[in-house]
């Protein structure tokens, strides 16, 4: 059972956010593993040990040399990791993300592609069934269980009154929601013996993909930042055991009571 | 300059078309001459509905065999596109939406722009975005050839019925599609939920980390029950397992807008805000008083969750 992983290295969500002049995702502190991809590395390590052996691939893709974020997935336990790391990336949308991600993934065989079902700093929640597109594979998006039987995949998948149990043939793609394993912490090992893993870097030359993806390959553009409307605070208390009848008063108020 | 003819997938749901599907079409027939619906399963029966909020012609995909509507929709929306392409296609953003916008993206090698709040004409479509928790609006508009794909947030903008004629329902299968067409559903499962619908409720009652452990969330829904209201959660509980994803409110989650939304134990991540600052009223409980919800509540109550919500409990309880 081979596995890739598709993973995103963010800006640390817990910081302010900003743009740069290009009204791109200033990116320019330190990077990290995004959380919603840790999900989909643990559930690919469990069903590799389910399958009784096999490789977990991690393949992602920046305008940076940041490679803090794979080596955190490789102490997890990953086999090895591919990024394409190249500074014509910036300003990439989901699309061309995608056509990246088909070319690094399309040169080795695989049974399973995974992927979040959207990045913590982007939100757009398209890449991965473009990339599904692109390789021209079945995908089951917001799973919350994964199982493999035989070359045949077996998922519950969200939906709004509850969830569906979805077939598909392996090789397939699949998008995890967050919660649906509990991914691990790397152990000290784990983090020692991700040093000497597998970890290459390639460039947009290297898949052949020059002059189509990165803000050239991008066919939107921001045409204004405008600050949003804000709402005023109202009034704040500090509970001395009246907190709930201030609560109580304002749902009468608003004739919610 | 008017756009000419604007596309909005319909997704049929429950003998009608979805609320964020019906939200589009009205939107879409303010914007363009030509409002075009395309839809599968059940929702082929719906062209009166479909003409009543706004669409000359509803395209119906048809029975899909259990497929995931993702590819086969995908692949027929395609097809029609060969024989005239509209200026643009609005999609909701739901499970199976973004599956379609996804895969006709790179069929049609042709961009999406999603997490869309509005859609206006400024002599060609343009689109906002909420960003950074809300406090920025990024304005966006497609550059390349059409037709661009948006997908948009529920609750963007009002359902109204024009009241005009049904619209014609012409067929338009999916045709061939292939290996990517072979996930199927097997069986359905409906998790049984009391009271109003998350998205409809009048009153939102939504619990947060602050909450300590999964077993306090019976506080938020007892509240919620009390007050006819449906319960949320912030993402950091449901990322924790303490509740479905199905009560996520935030970027991620639903967006609601209630009479009144009450946020325990919740912070204010700027993932959570979007989903919920278009409430009319908001009311926070939280430790922290330099929390930033409390900077978008009318209420604030510098407290514990602890100790407010079982006093909260017992005074609903006194008056019902």
């Amino acid at each position: 059972m081979n596995i890739v992983v598709c993973v995103k290295q963010i800006p640390d969500p817990a910081a302010p956010q900003s743009f740069d002049a290009s009204n791109n995702l200033n990116r320019a502190g330190k990077l990290i593993l995004d959380e919603a991809d840790t999900y989909g590395v643990e559930m690919a390590l469990q069903l590799v040990d389910k399958a009784g052996g096999g490789e977990v691939t991690v393949v992602s893709m920046g305008s940076g040399a940041d490679v803090a974020g794979l080596r955190n997935a490789l102490a997890m336990g990953a086999t090895k990791a591919v990024i394409v790391s190249d500074e014509s990336l910036r300003g990439s949308d989901a699309l061309s993300t995608a056509k990246v991600l088909a070319a690094v993934i399309a040169r080795q065989p695989f049974d399973l592609v995974l992927a979040a079902t959207e990045s913590s700093d982007g939100y757009t929640g398209t890449t991965p069934v473009q990339l599904a597109e692109l390789l021209g594979l079945p995908s089951i998006t917001f799973a919350k269980a994964v199982s493999i039987e035989g070359t045949t995949l077996k998922v519950s998948r969200q939906t709004e009154a509850g969830y569906d149990e979805v077939t598909a043939p392996l090789p397939a793609l699949v998008t995890v929601t967050a919660g649906v394993v509990e991914p691990r912490y790397a152990s000290f090992k784990g983090i020692m013996a991700a040093k000497s893993k597998p970890l290459e870097v390639l460039s947009v030359s290297d898949l052949g993909l020059d002059g189509q993806v990165g803000a050239v390959g991008a066919r939107e553009a921001i045409v204004a930042v405008e600050t949003a409307e804000t709402r005023q605070a109202g009034e704040k208390y500090v509970d001395e055991g009246d907190g709930a009848q201030k609560v109580v008063a304002f749902l009468e108020a608003i004739k919610v009571l | 300059m008017a756009l000419s003819t604007l596309w909005v997938l319909a997704e049929p749901s429950n003998g009608s078309f979805t609320t964020t599907s019906l939200e589009l079409l009205t939107h879409a027939r303010s914007l363009a001459t030509d409002v075009v619906a395309i839809t599968w399963g059940d929702g082929g029966q719906l062209g009166a509905v479909a003409g009543e909020y706004g669409a000359s012609t509803l395209y119906d995909v048809g029975d899909l065999a259990g497929a995931l509507p993702g590819v086969p929709v995908a692949a027929a929306i395609q097809a029609l596109c060969e024989s005239g392409a509209p200026d643009a296609l609005l999609i909701p953003t739901s499970y199976d939406g973004r599956d379609v916008a996804g895969r006709l993206s790179a069929r049609l090698d042709r961009p999406v722009l999603t997490n869309v709040t509005g859609i206006s004409d400024e002599g060609g479509l343009v689109t906002e975005h909420p960003v950074f928790g809300g406090s920025l609006t990024v304005k966006a508009k497609f550059t390349g050839p059409g037709p661009g794909i948006v997908v948009v947030r529920a609750k963007s903008f009002v359902a109204e019925p024009s009241g005009a004629s049904p619209a014609t329902v012409v067929a338009a299968p999916a045709g061939d599609t292939g290996a990517t067409a072979s996930a199927v559903i097997a069986t359905s499962h409906v998790e049984e939920r009391t009271g109003p619908k998350l998205e409809e409720a009048t009153v939102v009652v939504s619990g947060g980390r602050g909450l300590g452990e999964a077993g306090a969330y019976a506080m938020i829904e007892e509240v919620a029950k009390l007050l006819n209201g449906a319960a949320g959660a912030s993402r950091a509980i449901v990322d924790a397992g303490w509740v479905p994803y199905s009560h996520q409110v935030g970027q991620t989650g639903k967006t609601v807008k209630p009479l009144v939304y009450l946020a325990c134990g919740i912070s204010g991540a700027t993932q959570h805000m979007v989903g919920m600052k278009g409430s009319k009223n908001i009311v926070a409980i939280n430790k922290d008083a330099d929390a930033p919800i409390f900077q978008i509540a009318d209420l604030g109550i510098v407290g514990d969750v602890h100790k407010v919500l079982p006093a909260l409990i017992d005074a609903l309880k006194a008056r019902s």
